[in-house]
């Protein structure tokens, strides 16, 4: 049995306990009464005003946006990372180091542009 | 047999999860519906010994992209279940779309035979997908598109902050 | 199928699961006893002996509760945020190396549930999903607060990420491996990671109290001013799920810094004393959970001693000091590994 054929019947299982908890506790749980007000928001006990989806800071999109470009540079990076001792071992230390400084360099690049642009500020 | 129940139950559930994705009223549960296509996908790396581009599909799609398109949805309020009515016009530009593009997948399907199709699955063995093999890969055949790749990322970073920065100044 | 080797799999899902339930568990009662212990007060001592049967009450409490879900919210939602929450924070146990292989009758048992040889990308992966399991819970929770709460935690937690996903790179470079056991195997006698991946360390602490919304970066439901940030709406085993799956989370997290940097299930000098390997395979065991008590410790000391960043420092943080940081790691070890020249 390999051990991604065990990791797919343990996936489901943290799933499963997450469930049976979740329905125990709606067996256990009291009920009260319904009011007027008991499936309302809490907002500080104050009476609500609106919607709370609202059109929020265009500074969170931003910031995802940045994420994912930087996401998936990152992970170039890992299969490099698994063969760089090994390549190194058989002598083409020289080589492989400037493939990968050139890579982190134009990476740095983006994050320096990023920044000069003011793209990393939170305001 | 173990593997040809994982494929038919990740197959049903990538089917099911992508016409959910359609047909739900509302966009957050498409996004969720999508999210879980992926992971079906995922699961069908998994069994071509892909695994890390399993990994990587989990990490790109659902946790990168899929979180940007939930903060879009969130940003832009489209939570509304009421969509405004499509003139006939748009409707039938989009069968015809959609209809091209069918016959484009069906005529790739076609010219796949049955020998070529049991090459590709070579499920739970094969070494293309292993994370050591792409890694020589990128170095040994591809390394100048490897480098470029960076040069590409630049360039989105700064389309995405020119585009980004334009929003914040109105 | 050998029947044995199942049932031993079973269980060792089931203790796994359990183990991470009854630390994060026990981890509620000494964070409040560290806490009182530096404010200099009691702590809860009502329950059992110096309240060791506090977290069953606790517990026990959350299951009687009343299940309240507002009426303005979306309620499957509200329900999956929490439940997403929980499941995330379990699964990842899964490819930690909790000890050197058992032999028992003749046969190796592996104290590792699946020995992944991409182990780092799949707890990678699943901690980028955690995000999704706070994000739902804040918007269905149709609450301003609760959206509020949501989106600082999931900006953060994707800011930190980033860090933490390139400051691991080095530790893959130094090993050439992605499994975690070869990273814990690689590490024998006194070859821990940290004292070539320093900086790597430093960058993954940080950014691990990030990946967990806890103190000095808990913006995510600061409560003087998000009442309870994401999970404001929530109550009963609901809520429960969100808190434990922050401790297990801490877990996880400090059981990653012991095997990714302090040689995880390695004590130098083990092999000279002469003991038989399962004595061995048991005394390194007990050295990883020491190494994890240690994290835990701190991640404690570290709520009660740090004041609360604001947003614009966390995010500053994040993206202008750990992520360079990260950067200058990788350099530093492919320059490391090509001077040395491995073998």
């Amino acid at each position: 049995m390999d051990a991604y054929t065990v990791l797919i019947y343990f996936l489901p299982l943290g799933a499963l306990i997450a469930g049976a908890a979740m329905f125990t506790g709606n067996l256990l749980s009291i009920k009260t009464k319904e009011s007027a007000h008991k499936r309302e928001a809490y907002e500080c006990g104050e009476v609500i005003i609106g919607d709370a989806r609202i059109q929020f800071k265009v500074g969170y999109y931003l910031f995802a946006l940045l994420f994912v470009i930087f996401d998936v540079e990152s992970l170039f990076l890992f299969p490099v990372a698994r063969i760089f001792r090994g390549q190194v071992a058989s002598g083409l230390a020289p080589h492989l180091l400037l493939d990968l400084a050139i890579f982190v360099v134009v990476l740095s690049l983006g994050l320096a542009y990023a920044w000069r642009k003011g793209a990393l500020k939170w305001d | 047999m173990m593997s040809s129940i994982l494929f038919y139950g990740l197959s049903t559930l990538l089917f099911a999860a992508a016409l959910l994705v359609i047909l739900s009223r509302n966009p957050i549960h498409s996004a969720l519906w999508l999210v879980t296509a992926f992971f079906a996908v995922a699961g069908h790396y998994v069994l071509l010994n892909a695994q890390f581009l399993a990994a990587v599909h989990v990490i790109v799609y659902a946790g990168a992209i899929m979180v940007l398109f939930l903060f879009t949805i969130m940003l832009l309020n489209l939570n509304k279940e009421t969509e405004p009515q499509h003139s006939l016009l748009v409707k039938l530009a989009g069968l015809v779309a959609g209809g091209m593009l069918l016959v484009v997948m069906v005529g790739a399907l076609r010219r796949s035979s049955a020998e070529t199709a049991s090459d590709l699955a070579t499920v739970h063995s094969g070494t293309v997908g292993l994370v050591e093999t792409l890694g020589k890969v990128l170095f040994r055949d591809f390394l100048l598109p490897f480098e470029l790749s960076s040069i590409l990322f630049l360039a989105a970073l700064v389309g995405a902050v020119v585009l980004g920065k334009k929003e914040l100044g109105e | 199928m050998d029947l044995v080797w199942l049932l031993y799999k079973v269980a060792f899902a089931a203790g796994l699961l359990g183990l991470s339930l009854g630390v994060a568990a026990y981890s509620t009662l000494g964070e409040r006893k560290v806490a009182s212990w530096i404010q200099d007060r009691f702590g809860p001592n009502r329950s059992g002996p110096m309240g060791i049967l506090q977290p069953l009450a606790d517990g026990g409490k959350l299951f009687f509760k009343e299940e309240l879900i507002p009426g303005v919210s979306n309620k499957f939602l509200f329900i999956l945020g929490p439940g997403i929450a929980m499941s995330t924070a379990l699964v990842t146990s899964a490819v930690i190396p909790w000890g050197r292989p058992l032999s028992i009758g003749g046969r190796e048992f592996p104290l590792q549930l699946a020995d992944l040889n991409i182990a780092v990308l799949y707890v990678f992966a699943v901690v980028s999903l955690g995000v999704y399991g706070i994000m739902i819970g804040g918007w269905a929770s149709n609450n301003k607060y609760s959206l509020m709460g949501a989106l600082r935690a999931s900006s953060q937690m994707i800011s930190y990420e980033l860090a933490m996903g390139l400051s691991i790179i080095g530790v893959v470079m130094l090993t050439g491996s992605l499994s975690l056991n070869d990273i814990a195997a690689a590490q024998k006698g006194w070859h821990w990671n940290i004292l070539v991946q320093p900086l790597g360390f430093l960058v993954f602490l940080v950014c691990s109290f990030a990946e967990c919304n806890r103190h000095p970066f808990d913006l995510a439901e600061c409560e003087a001013e998000l009442i309870g940030g994401f999970h404001t709406e929530y109550s009963s085993m609901k809520l429960g799920f969100y808190l434990f799956a922050e401790y297990v989370n801490m877990f996880i997290s400090a059981a990653m810094m012991a095997t990714l940097f302090f040689g995880g299930y390695q004590v130098p000098g083990l092999d000279s004393l002469g003991l038989s390997q399962n004595v061995a395979a048991l005394v390194g065991t007990a050295a990883l959970f020491l190494k994890i008590s240690v994290f835990i410790f701190f991640f404690w000391w570290v709520r009660w001693t740090l004041p609360r960043f604001r947003y614009d420092q966390l995010m500053a943080l994040g993206w202008k000091t750990l992520f360079p940081l990260a950067l200058l790691n990788i350099a530093w070890t492919g320059l490391y590994l090509a001077l040395r020249g491995f073998k």
